[in-house]
Formats: structure tokens, C-alpha cells, sequence
């Protein structure tokens, strides 16, 4: 090791093995000095980052559920374990809870006895001088210049401490003996207040995701929404959210626009899309218009409401064979990738005599390329829809299933003459006939829906302030630098060091300076001599020339 | 001039700006191969490991000992200084030739060629106050290389903001995290040399008047370690945890959601933390600070590369493609 740990006034660490034959009270003591040891801290900071690595390796249930689904799927053996173990929660689990409650634990433990030694070293006075200042880790002493009017041993100290005092030094003088300055007692508090804030931060969190809430939903463009939770696609409270406390707004998303980039490497991507939206924050309030954009969300009363993606919902109507409108209207199909090739899915449970599934693809521009069907923009210049069907059971009355998948077990694929399966592919306006009097399937028209996230996060702006007080505290514990500065003046009788002739035998005064750096040796021990040089000089009326 | 035209000004300037840092490199490489035979007077006492290192002074004094060497030493500031002129003439045409103009740190490429302009930046900046000379051949090949790989693996040509990074925190989030970056990568060079140079003390095998003979004492590197990663510390909590978090909580309505780039910069902010913590506490200094400052160093890179390349579809930080739309499996009863 080739550690060497500085002076400290407060040493936790000092008792580190227990004794022998300990009751039960000396154990818990001891248990409660280990944790809040600075090893263990340590330790534990240290855990925590290893701790935080596999929640970045492993797609997470809360950060992308959709992944961590697919990852299961793919993993059949892993998965159970990875259950077992929290690995899809890395950040709820309880051994990543248990790393950082220990944290804060021996954080608690530390600051407690440290704000009790800061209490009492912010009313001591600086400590009394040594006796000899020439021993000390740094120090100078220069001979106050003779005949001098100012050499006089108690007008020299009178200067020390208004100097001392003036560069905002804490000074105690004892006339006749010496000056003991010290400064820098920030340094402490910015320390114990970094810790606090990390508390702060932690309670501010805890309160976002104790009682506030987060939900997603799909709004199809001209539909309105209505912050309940039937309204919500997906919804995730808080332990101790109550769903009718969600608060009463509701807005209507009148049109989308988006601009797509329409040339270079990143042709087909989006510059900019906006949803102009009319909200209430109460159902009698006046509708107020807003656009809703990526990085400019609308603040609501009690909630937020943030645009986070957007997608095309054709219009199909569904006709069974009784010549019946059995289904109708805007069908939300969710993008696959950039290109904005869409996948959805149309159930008709009311068809008669069959209940009708359908199940494809939407084309924003469709292009068959070498071939294949593709979208070669991801603005609507070509819609087509192109989808199989399927009869039999839709298996609805068998509990909950996606909206946005067919559940196949009961269900038959439609084919054609030649025996294959049926595809119908529609541009808008266009109608086909379903083989076997099932009916007909029409692509009427073209809507755009967007996902708008909405979030309740009490709590917020106690994490931010957290934040802020750590950096603050963080700031005065780096960079000040805690010194202690000592001075005194000596009569001296005989040669002059240097053994120059000026006076031998003649009474000199000496002013001697010493200086203890107390930042943990972190500090550059050259500043620290420099500075206590030039006082000792000041002090006795040496200008800097003759020296150098 | 067009946008256009600023774009290629650009990338003619990044370009040229790499050769100039090439042609400093060879300067300083001529400085410290003059130097092996020069050989300082006082290193025939058998002390390889000279001890007054107490102040930031590089050992040997090169510049004064030998007109010569001072020359080729002065010629390599200058040329760095010249190229740091034309690389920033590059980053700041690239952020013109972007229609509409904006800040150019919107991809890895950018953000990469004005990170390491930070670098020598705070290279040049602090070359007097912390007698940097002897960090100039590493330096310099560090950032050409660094430019290189910019040139040759991440470059992408100009293209408008995505909708997500259209927001003022672009700059003061991207910049804090750029000037971080830039002062964590000097402590960590500092740290290497440290390493290295104790590792040979230890065998006693630092070559008198040899490169490792010339940078500062153990402790002076030790310090200029720990004085960098000071100042960094604060302005990655500042980029990372004040201006990350609003700017997350504006653009997807969340402040905090454990994205694999934030967990790094988050294990990142801890192993920095636990190294002024050990300092601080423990008294650490040395080996063990400097091992601990390249762990720091190593996540803050992986946060760069790795995250990017390894997980470039699920990170919302991936600028590789934007997340166009959440697909949510949604459940109807």
C-alpha cells in the first residue's frame, strides 16, 4: 500500500476488529462503527457502479419492456434465473436497494458525528501555537530589519493578525507569544452538506416514484383524451398512487404535422413533428390551443404531457357477409423502424357467419424493390395496406389479449384459388371481396395518431435543489483549502545567520512563520511555503529584492 | 458562402488540422530524442528517482540546457497551437454548414472532434501554470490518433438536428459533458505516466535522462492528476445530473430512466466520486488513486464507444437512429 492517510481530526476507522466475548450491545456497536467506517463506504460506492453495470447489459422491464420481453422469448433457460435474481429490475431489486440503503446508512453514520466535530471546531478558537515553528512541516523565518520603528516584537504581531485577518484568516492573538490563524472551515461544510444533499436527492426520487405515475397512450389525430385510466394504453403508478387522483384535464389533438428530412444520408428522418392539440385542465375550463413537441411538452395541473412518437392509422371498414358494417374506422398500426413500414392487426368479433381477423402491413410509400414490397419514404406519398385474413375464433372471450396481435390458435388462415394465402392489398378507396360470402375489407382513408407519455412526478424540484446544494457542496470541499498559519516573534542574541558583520552580539528580533496545509495533502505544498515566505517577509519589513 | 461550402471548409480543416498536430508530433518526438543525449548533470549521482519533485517542475530543465532542444520543444507548442487554430476553424464551420446553424455536437463524429479540441485546449491553457512540456509527445499522438479515428471511422456528413436534440440543453448538457470528457481524458494520461514511471521506478529502471526521467516527479503527476479530475468533477455532476435530468425530463418526460447511457455516466460519476472519496478519506495517492482514475477513465470512454456501438437500438442517447416511435404492447381486457 502506498497509502498514508493524512492527519484527520475524525477518525472512524480507528477500532476495526472486535474484541473477543462481545454482548450483544458491543456487537451492534461495533456492527453499526464498521458500516460507517470509510472502507466500507468506500466499499460500497465502489459496489454500487459494479452493481449498475448489468442493468445496462440486460434490457430492463421499466426502461424498455418491449426488449425485455423479446429477450425473455429468446432466452428460455436464462430468463427464469434472470427473474429469480431481479435482473430485468436491476434498479428496483433488493440487493441494488440494499447497496445504496446501506449507503445512505453509513453516510448517516458519518455525517452525524462529523457535524458534531464541525459544530465544535466552528466555535473553538485556532489552536495555540508551537512552540518551536521551525519544526513545522513548512515554515520561515526572516530578521526584522534594524532601527525599524515597526520592530518592535508586539507592533510585529499586531501586524500578523491584522494581516492574517484581512486575507480572512480566523485569528487568536496572544499578545507578547504569538498569532494562530486558520481559514477554510467552508471546506468541512461543503462536505457535510454534499452528503446531506445526496439524502435530499434520494427523497426527492423516492417521492417521484412513491406517488406519481406514468402512462402512455395512442391518440388517433382529430380524438381527444381524457386523463382516466381506461384512456391509458399502458400505466405504471407509484406504490401509494390512487388512480382517481389523476387530475381531471383532457385534450383533443386536432392535427399532426411532420417534416421529413428529404435529402442527404439522413433522407427519411424527421426535422420536426408538432401535434396541435386543445386542452382543459378542467372539464369546464375554455379549450386552449398548444402545439405539442419533442423537448416542448404541455405542463398541465397536476400532470405533463409529452409527444414522444407518432405513427399511421388507415381507415378499414370491414363488411361480413351479410352486407353489415361490422367494422370501421381508424386502425392504429405501430411503425417498425425509421421506414415507417407499419404492422397492425383489424379484429371483427361481430362478423357474420365468421368472426374476421386481419393481419399486415401499411405502406406509407409502397415500391415493390427487387421484388419485395417496401416503403421507400416514411411520408404518406403511396399508402397501401397489404394484409391476410383469417376466420374462425378470435379467442376474445378467453380474457385479455393485445390489440395489437391476433391470437391464432382458433383461427384459419383465408387462401385463395390456387390454395394460397390470401393477401389483399388496398390503396385508399379501394374495396376487395372476401372469397367464401365472408364479406368485404375497405381502405376508406388515412389518419396519423401520436403516442403522447404522461407523467405525475412529485418530488421533482426537491431532487433538482438536491442536486444543485450537492454541486455547491461538492464545489467548497474541492476547491477550498483549509490552512493553518502560526507566527512568532523572537529575540534573539547573537550571530546573524547569514554571519554577516552588521552587529555582532547585538539583540535581533526574528519573526518566524510557520504554515500546516490541511486539504489531505492534496494541496501543492510549494503554494502553501510560498505563501508563508512572503508573511514572514511582510512581517519584517524585508522587501523581496534583497533576498532573491 | 453556403452551407455547403462551410461543411467541406470543414472537413478540409479537420483534415489539415490532423496534419499539423502530426507534423508537432514530430517536433516533439526531435526534441526527445535530442534529449536521450543530453544527459542531466546531476544524473550520474545514481538517484534516478530525484525527489525535489515537490513543486511542478519538470526535471532536467530541457529548455535551458540545450538551445537546441529548446527549439524543437518550442516549434512542437507552437505547431499544436497552430493546429488547435485550424481544428477549431473545423468545428466551427461544421456547426455553419448545418442548415439551420446550430451548435456541432450533434453526433459522435462532432462531438468527438471538438472533445478532443478541449483537450488541447486545456493542454495549452494550463502548459505554464502545471509545466506541462513533458506531457507534449503524448498528447499530441494521443489526439491525432483520436482525430483519425474521427476521420476515418465516425464521420457522418452535416445533417439538420433530430427532433429530440432541437433544445438549448443540447449546448450546456453536450458542453459540460465535452469539457469533462476532455479534462477526465488529461488526468487519465497523467495517470498512465504515473503509472508507467512508478512501475519502472519500483525496478529501478528509469534510463537517466530518458523520457521517464524528464516528466515530473510521482508526486507532481500525482497532483496534476488529482487537480484536473478536481475541476472535472464538478462540471460532469453539473453535465450529467443537473443539465442531463432537465433536459430528460423536457424531451421524454423523465428525468432519470436508467438508459444505458445513463447508467454509465452514472457508474462513471461513482468511480470518480469513490477516487475523490479515497483521496479525500482514505488518504489514497499514487498507484492506487491512479488505477482508480483510469477505471474511471475506461467506463467513461465504454460510455462513449461501447454504448453507442453495442447498444445502438435500445439507448435513447443512440444518435445512430432516432427512436422514431415506442413501440408499447398495449393490453385491452
Amino acid at each position: 500500500m502506498s497509502s498514508e492517510a493524512p492527519e484527520r481530526t475524525y477518525d472512524p476507522d480507528a477500532p476495526a476488529t472486535p474484541p473477543p466475548g462481545l454482548g450483544p450491545r458491543e456487537l451492534a456497536r461495533w456492527a453499526w462503527r464498521q458500516l460507517t467506517s470509510m472502507r466500507t463506504a468506500l466499499l460500497l460506492l465502489l459496489l454500487l457502479a459494479v452493481a449498475a453495470v448489468p442493468g445496462s447489459l440486460i434490457p430492463q422491464d421499466d426502461v424498455d419492456s418491449f426488449a425485455a420481453i423479446r429477450y425473455r422469448d429468446e432466452h428460455p433457460r436464462l430468463a427464469p434465473v434472470f427473474d429469480a435474481l431481479g435482473l430485468f429490475n436491476v434498479y428496483s431489486s433488493p440487493w441494488f436497494s440494499a447497496i445504496y440503503l446501506l449507503l445512505m446508512a453509513s453516510l448517516i453514520g458519518c455525517i452525524l458525528p462529523r457535524t458534531r466535530v464541525y459544530w465544535r471546531a466552528l466555535r473553538a478558537r485556532p489552536p495555540r501555537a508551537p512552540r518551536n515553528l521551525a519544526r513545522m512541516p513548512v515554515s520561515a523565518s526572516h530578521e526584522v530589519v534594524p532601527d525599524d520603528p515597526a520592530a518592535d516584537p508586539a507592533a510585529v504581531l499586531e501586524r500578523a493578525a491584522a494581516e492574517l485577518r484581512s486575507q480572512r484568516y480566523r485569528v487568536e492573538h496572544v499578545p507578547g507569544e504569538y498569532v494562530s490563524a486558520e481559514r477554510g472551515y467552508l471546506r468541512e461544510a461543503g462536505n457535510l452538506v454534499f452528503h446531506l444533499a445526496v439524502l435530499v436527492v434520494l427523497v426527492g426520487v423516492a417521492a417521484g416514484s412513491l406517488f406519481g405515475y406514468k402512462g402512455g397512450a395512442i391518440i388517433v389525430t382529430g380524438k381527444g383524451f381524457s386523463n382516466v385510466l381506461t384512456q391509458y394504453d399502458d400505466f405504471v403508478p407509484g406504490a401509494f398512487f390512487d388512480p382517481d387522483d389523476l387530475a381531471p384535464y383532457s385534450f383533443t389533438v386536432d392535427d399532426f404535422d411532420v417534416d421529413f428530412i428529404l435529402e442527404g444520408e439522413q433522407r427519411g428522418l424527421p426535422r420536426d413533428f408538432t401535434a396541435h392539440v386543445r386542452y382543459r385542465n378542467a372539464p369546464g375550463d375554455e379549450p386552449t390551443d398548444y402545439d405539442l413537441a419533442v423537448n416542448h411538452p404541455l405542463r398541465l395541473d397536476g400532470g405533463d404531457v409529452y409527444l414522444v412518437g407518432h405513427g399511421y392509422a388507415p381507415h378499414i371498414t370491414v363488411r361480413d357477409g351479410d352486407g353489415e358494417i361490422a367494422y370501421s374506422g381508424p386502425t392504429v398500426f405501430l411503425p417498425e423502424d425509421a421506414s415507417f413500414r407499419s404492422f397492425g392487426v383489424v379484429k371483427v368479433p361481430f362478423a357474420e357467419p365468421e368472426q374476421i381477423g386481419l393481419e399486415g402491413f401499411f405502406y406509407p410509400t409502397f415500391a415493390m424493390v427487387d421484388g419485395d414490397p417496401m416503403t421507400v419514404y416514411p411520408d404518406a406519398a403511396n399508402p397501401l395496406v397489404s394484409m391476410l385474413v383469417y376466420t374462425g375464433d378470435l379467442g376474445l372471450s378467453e380474457g385479455s389479449q393485445s390489440v395489437y396481435a391476433l391470437e391464432k390458435a382458433g383461427l384459419d388462415q383465408v387462401t385463395d384459388d390456387d390454395g394460397k394465402p390470401l393477401r389483399i392489398d388496398l390503396s385508399p378507396g379501394q374495396v376487395t371481396d372476401l372469397p367464401d360470402g365472408l364479406g368485404s375489407v375497405e381502405f376508406t382513408g388515412l389518419s396519423r395518431w401520436v403516442k403522447v407519455q404522461t407523467a405525475h412526478t412529485p418530488g421533482t424540484f426537491v431532487a433538482l435543489g438536491g442536486v444543485v446544494l450537492a454541486l455547491l457542496g461538492l464545489m467548497l470541499s474541492l476547491f477550498i483549502r483549509p490552512r493553518r498559519v502560526w507566527v512568532r516573534v523572537r529575540e534573539v542574541t547573537g550571530q546573524p545567520a547569514d554571519g554577516g558583520t552588521a552587529g555582532e552580539g547585538r539583540r535581533r528580533t526574528l519573526v518566524e512563520v510557520a504554515g500546516l496545509d490541511r486539504s489531505g495533502s492534496s494541496d501543492d505544498p510549494g503554494e502553501l511555503a510560498v505563501a508563508v515566505d512572503d508573511l514572514a517577509r511582510s512581517l519584517a519589513g524585508t522587501r523581496v529584492e534583497e533576498n532573491q | 458562402m453556403s452551407n455547403a461550402d462551410f461543411a467541406s471548409l470543414s472537413n478540409t480543416a479537420i483534415t489539415f488540422a490532423g496534419v499539423v498536430y502530426f507534423v508537432a508530433l514530430l517536433a516533439h518526438l526531435v526534441e526527445w530524442s535530442r534529449l536521450r543525449a543530453v544527459v542531466p548533470a546531476e544524473a550520474g549521482a545514481g538517484d534516478p528517482v530525484r525527489s525535489e519533485g515537490d513543486l511542478l517542475v519538470a526535471t532536467g530543465g530541457p529548455a535551458e540546457d540545450n538551445p537546441k532542444v529548446a527549439f524543437w520543444a518550442r516549434l512542437g507548442v507552437v505547431l499544436t497551437a497552430m493546429a488547435a487554430l485550424i481544428h477549431l476553424v473545423g468545428v466551427v464551420c461544421r456547426g455553419l454548414g448545418a442548415d439551420p446553424v446550430r451548435v456541432p455536437w450533434g453526433n459522435m463524429y462532432e462531438f468527438t472532434i471538438t472533445a478532443s479540441l478541449v483537450v488541447v485546449v486545456l493542454y495549452l491553457a494550463l502548459h505554464r501554470k502545471l509545466q506541462l512540456a513533458w506531457l507534449g509527445p503524448v498528447l499530441v499522438g494521443f489526439v491525432w490518433v483520436v482525430l483519425l479515428a474521427a476521420v476515418r471511422i465516425l464521420y457522418v456528413p452535416v445533417a439538420p438536428l433530430m427532433p429530440s436534440l432541437q433544445s438549448p440543453w443540447l449546448v450546456i448538457h453536450v458542453f459540460a459533458a465535452i469539457l469533462a470528457t476532455g479534462a477526465f481524458t488529461l488526468a487519465g494520461l497523467a495517470s498512465i505516466i504515473y503509472l508507467i514511471k512508478e512501475s519502472r521506478v519500483r525496478k529501478d529502471k528509469v534510463r537517466p535522462g530518458g523520457y521517464l526521467d524528464r516528466v515530473p516527479s510521482l508526486p507532481a503527476l500525482d497532483r496534476v492528476a488529482y487537480r484536473v479530475t478536481a475541476f472535472a468533477f464538478p462540471v460532469w455532476t453539473f453535465g450529467v445530473l443537473i443539465a442531463g435530468p432537465i433536459w430528460a425530463e423536457n424531451a421524454w418526460g423523465r428525468y432519470w430512466g436508467w438508459d444505458p447511457k445513463e447508467v454509465w455516466s452514472f457508474i462513471t460519476w461513482v468511480v470518480f466520486a469513490a477516487y475523490l472519496h479515497a483521496r479525500a478519506t482514505r488518504g489514497w495517492k499514487g498507484r492506487h488513486a491512479a488505477i482508480l482514475c483510469l477505471v474511471g477513465l475506461v467506463t467513461l470512454w465504454f460510455n462513449f464507444v461501447g454504448i453507442n456501438y453495442v447498444f445502438g437500438d435500445t439507448s435513447q442517447h443512440s444518435y445512430a437512429l432516432e427512436v422514431v416511435a415506442t413501440v408499447s404492447l398495449a393490453v385491452t381486457s
